[in-house]
């Protein structure tokens, strides 16, 4: 089995757009939407939800205002300035509660408790292109990188109970902890960069990142002829990392229309961007097969 | 006074809208780059004189002669970041959140405050307005506290406002760089994405309790559903950036939009003068 996951460094590269074309283009993959923070995979692939879960991960600090002697040591050794005197007693934040358990430990009269924390749902779903696993992290919460993993071991499992080769996934922006999860045990990413100044310099972060994980890199240029000469920069870097660059792709006001009908662009009857991408996925295909 | 850009969704154009802020703001002013992971606010202001330190977070070192395999540390870190096997004390510093818990546990004084590099800060001037941004080391999971870092530092009141890039998204790293802020700014754009990420953002910053106002950019593009939910949820709209090439190809170039294009500027003007009213508004009530 392989695993694909499409990923920018920086967001709004158009990832999205790019793993809705290559799910349609897809026979034999199960569906994954990683980035469970701002997730966006399924406006274009309207997954129908077969399976829900809730997803618990870490604990949240809460002072029992009865049992609290107002000693304030707590205050004193949390890291994160979590807790404050309020006019009622010290209380916790929970934007800032790490969940560390300094201040749980360290109560004389413990009178801390620390329950589990609620940070979002995952699902299993269908979709017209097939299984899809996704995820919301619910707005504020952390531990990203934990429902990363949790959602590509169900997508794996899935993937060989249904006998699928690949997964493909849809990354997330940046470089920190949900990305280093996408990127654990992943074959291949390609990184849709766009010819900008910011482009290159995320696109060169995010490959060292890669690289670090010995994770295979492809790219693809999305908004190709919006500046040729950013362009010309990105394929001279490429060439000099040994980054095959498998799609060109124009700047096109397609993209943004067929992503308003929830549509994959290569739905939309373009040929030329269908054309295109076609290349692109079996460009990907055989830097895979390569790859084993 | 802080305001923070921000946005739920990446590439929506908060640097491009934090660039032109700060090109047109009031001096003295310090623009600060929080989105650690991928920052790019300097590629626009072009800052020089530029200084870089290293941040680091506590971890802690390990002292196995002194440990008695008393696992309190262990019991105690919920990030499995120090574990005892047998009679050998493992660290794992890449897992380590920095809380200082194991190291006050220890009975035996096995533990010692040590560190981990999370990455740069690099601050510098650009126009006569002070440039910081923090730059995550690759390979470095955790973004917020280089961030925290670098807002515990923030010259704030004496040396006029701060003008924050923020990164994308709503957890915890977005959640970080705002909270500090006086007024949030949403940069979004009218399509099913941008929509769906600037619901999820206001979901996420409302209960901060800042005055918030939206800016949308590429107008034109895609459908009219963010103006509804503006509209519904009374969210002001401080400005509309008009789809049109011609910014794209200046924000490919690394030029400040407000710079390459002047028809932007009286509402780049409108916009300042919206963030400063909402502030204002909230001081005086």
């Amino acid at each position: 089995m392989h695993e694909v996951v499409i990923i920018s460094g920086k967001g709004g590269a158009g990832k999205t757009s790019i793993t809705g074309a290559f799910a349609n283009l897809a026979d034999n993959a199960i569906l994954c939407d990683l980035d469970v923070d701002a997730p966006d995979l399924h406006l274009l692939l309207s997954p129908e939800h077969k399976r829900i879960e809730e997803f618990y991960s870490g604990n949240e600090a809460i002072i029992n205002q009865e049992q609290c002697t107002k000693c304030g040591l707590c205050e004193a050794m949390c890291r994160f300035s979590a807790i404050t005197q309020t006019d009622e007693g010290f209380a916790v934040d929970p934007m800032r509660c790490e969940g560390c358990n300094v201040c749980v430990s360290f109560c004389p009269p413990q009178a801390i408790s620390f329950p589990s924390k609620h940070c979002g749902t995952w699902y299993e779903s269908e979709t017209r292109f097939g299984t899809m696993v996704h995820a919301q992290l619910f707005p504020g919460e952390e531990n990203s990188g934990r429902l990363v993993t949790l959602l590509k071991q169900h997508a794996r499992k899935r993937a060989e109970e249904e006998g699928h080769e690949l997964v493909l996934s849809d990354g997330a922006p940046g470089i920190g902890c949900p990305v280093i999860s996408s990127l654990a045990g992943t074959n291949l990413a390609v990184v849709v960069t766009e010819p900008t100044l910011s482009g290159l310099h995320d696109l060169k972060r995010v490959a060292k990142l890669c690289t670090g994980f010995k994770t295979k890199v492809a790219v693809l240029i999305n908004k190709h002829d919006l500046n040729l000469a950013q362009a010309k920069a990105i394929e001279e870097y490429c060439q000099e990392k040994g980054y095959p660059v498998i799609c060109r792709f124009p700047h096109d006001n397609a993209v943004t229309e067929a992503m308003v009908q929830g549509k994959a662009i290569n739905e939309t009857g373009d040929s030329t961007a269908s054309q295109l991408l076609e290349a692109a996925w079996s460009n990907m295909l055989n830097l895979l097969h390569d790859s084993k | 006074m802080i305001y923070a850009i921000a946005s739920g969704k990446g590439g929506t154009g908060k640097t491009t809208v934090t660039a032109s802020l700060a090109s047109i703001w009031e001096t003295p002013l310090t623009a600060v780059d929080l989105d650690v992971e991928e920052p790019n606010l300097h590629l626009f202001l072009k800052p020089e004189e530029m200084i870089t330190g290293k941040a680091h977070i506590e971890v802690p070192d390990a002292d196995e002669d002194k440990c008695t395999g008393c696992r309190a540390c262990s019991e105690l870190c919920q990030f499995k970041a120090i574990t005892v096997m047998g009679d050998t004390l493992l660290t794992f510093p890449e897992m380590c959140h920095g809380c200082g818990g194991c190291i006050a546990i220890c009975p035996e004084k096995a533990l010692t405050p040590g560190k981990r590099e999370l990455g740069e800060i690099v601050t510098g001037k650009s126009h006569g307005n002070e440039f910081i941004m923090g730059r995550l080391r690759i390979g470095e999971a955790m973004s917020p506290p280089l961030m925290k870092q670098i807002l515990n530092d923030l010259p704030i009141n004496s040396q006029g406002d701060v003008l924050i890039d923020a990164p994308p998204g709503v957890s915890c790293p977005a959640i970080t760089a705002v909270m500090r802020a006086d007024c949030i700014v949403l940069v979004t754009e009218p399509t099913p994405f941008g929509l769906h990420d600037f619901r999820l953002a206001w979901e996420a910053f409302s209960p901060i309790g800042k005055p918030m106002g939206a800016v949308i950019n590429r107008a034109g593009v895609g459908n009219n559903d963010v103006y509804d939910f503006c509209r519904e949820k009374d969210i002001p709209i401080w400005a509309e950036i008009p789809f049109d090439r011609s910014v794209a190809e200046a924000y490919s170039n690394g030029y400040v939009p407000v710079k390459a294009i002047p028809t932007l500027k009286p509402t780049f003007e409108s916009l300042k003068n919206s963030m400063q009213k909402a502030v204002n508004e909230v001081s005086h009530a």
